[in-house]
């Protein structure tokens, strides 16, 4: 059976540079990274560069684009929360191609790796605690303490409110590197099914269909799972910064 | 969903840690995610939205305002049909009006001449009687001197002598009272 794990594999296209013992390449992943902000410009930029006013289709995709993130955030952060629209849907356009080119057979997933979107994770908490705090100043600590609760078991849920504060980034960046993780295990396990029974003769064939179809469906269900997760890591996004603008509870 | 494709040689055949949580890979992802996400950002933040953001303004701005000539050329179009209807009211007014003078004028020139007509016709018919009147006057005095000297004529032959005349005409006038 083929490894799962090898499509996850980081390959150097071309050494840039050694910092200080790391070695700076340019790899597969910086290669699907590139692409990825490629489709989004054209489609951005590209598609609408002649500013119809009856749109061709794909200034209607990025109209739409537009027009959905846009209302994620309005409806989540208020109108002030517009002022982060730029991050949100840079976020949201970079994280939901990568997902869905990383669904087409033989290309590498850039959010399958931890250290991305960790980084993205780490990205939104800090621009959350930077703006809180300039916006709010020492206004912001009251997002640890709700009000209305009894003073004695007030220490108590400040520890859980700022536990679950520090939690986020783990919980923002693993649960989308989880997901495009193990769709993509699944999805290599049963599509190596097939080759594998396929190699047995007729028997193995019928046998084969079952795997195949269950991958034909799995695929399926994962381009719901990489629109999803690119979804839920914006929505996040957008209560986070919602946060930061208004701390009260 | 084969990788194959893309495969280069593994170090030393060594068997590898999990690809995401190889370290050393660490710095080269966030070097280039930093890169190509900050120039995406850029270019989205700068160039994108804003053009977007143009174009559905520019659209809903373009609806509303169509909306409103649309509901400005209905109003217009109203005040043309009213003022049309206004004036086709005043030109069927008018003519009735025009109408109403002629007859009325027409009529009043008949009757004037109507009655001149019958003016003058009355001027004859009076003088055709006066005249009548006259002739009958004429006629009857006539008759009186010829039954007086008829009168006259027939005593003289019953007694033989003439009668006084003013007698005579006294019993003419008597019997012709009667």
């Amino acid at each position: 059976m083929a490894d799962p794990i090898h499509q996850f594999k980081i390959n150097k296209i071309a050494t840039i540079a050694n910092v200080g013992g790391h070695e700076i390449a340019f790899t597969n992943s910086s290669l699907y990274m590139l692409i990825a902000a490629g489709v989004v410009t054209a489609l951005m930029v590209g598609a609408t560069a002649r500013r119809s006013l009856v749109p061709g289709r794909l200034q209607s995709v990025a109209e739409l684009s537009y027009e959905f993130v846009a209302d994620t955030l309005k409806s989540s952060a208020g109108s002030e929360g517009m002022k982060f629209f730029p991050l949100v849907f840079t976020l949201f356009m970079f994280i939901l191609t990568v997902n869905m080119i990383g669904l087409i057979p033989g290309t590498f997933t850039v959010t399958s790796h931890i250290i991305v979107t960790a980084a993205l994770a780490l990205l939104v908490f800090f621009t959350v605690i930077g703006y809180g705090v300039y916006r709010n100043g020492f206004k912001f600590l009251k997002l640890f303490v709700p009000s209305g609760i009894p003073i004695y078991i007030l220490p108590l849920i400040v520890f859980i409110e700022v536990l679950s504060f520090l939690s986020r980034p783990i919980s923002h960046s693993v649960r989308l590197f989880a997901n495009m993780l193990a769709g993509h295990i699944t999805l290599k396990v049963f599509a190596s099914f097939v080759t594998m029974l396929g190699g047995l003769g007729f028997v193995g064939w019928l046998g084969a269909i079952l795997p195949l179809g269950l991958t034909v469906s799995l695929t399926a269900l994962e381009m719901l799972v990489a629109f999803l997760q690119a979804y839920v890591f914006t929505i996040l996004t957008c209560i986070y910064l919602n946060d930061a603008i208004h701390p009260g509870h | 969903m084969a990788t194959n494709t893309a495969h280069t040689q593994a170090p030393g055949g060594a068997k590898e840690p999990f690809p995401p949580f190889q370290q050393d890979t660490f710095a080269s992802q966030l070097l280039w995610l930093v890169l190509i996400f900050g120039a995406l950002y850029l270019l989205m933040a700068r160039v994108a939205l804003p053009r977007v953001g143009g174009i559905v303004a520019a659209r809903s701005s373009q609806i509303e305002s169509d909306l409103a000539e649309a509901q400005r050329l209905k109003v217009e179009t109203e005040a043309a049909v009213a003022a049309y209807e206004k004036l086709l009211a005043d030109a069927r007014a008018n003519a009735q009006a025009i109408a109403g003078k002629t007859r009325d004028s027409l009529m009043a020139e008949a009757d004037q001449r109507r009655k001149t007509l019958e003016d003058q016709l009355n001027r004859k018919l009076d003088e055709a009687e006066k005249a009548i009147v006259a002739t009958k006057s004429a006629a009857m005095a006539n008759v009186k001197g010829i039954a007086v000297d008829a009168a006259t004529a027939i005593v003289e032959r019953l007694i033989g002598q003439a009668p006084a005349e003013k007698s005579v005409a006294d019993a003419v006038t008597e019997v012709l009272k009667r």
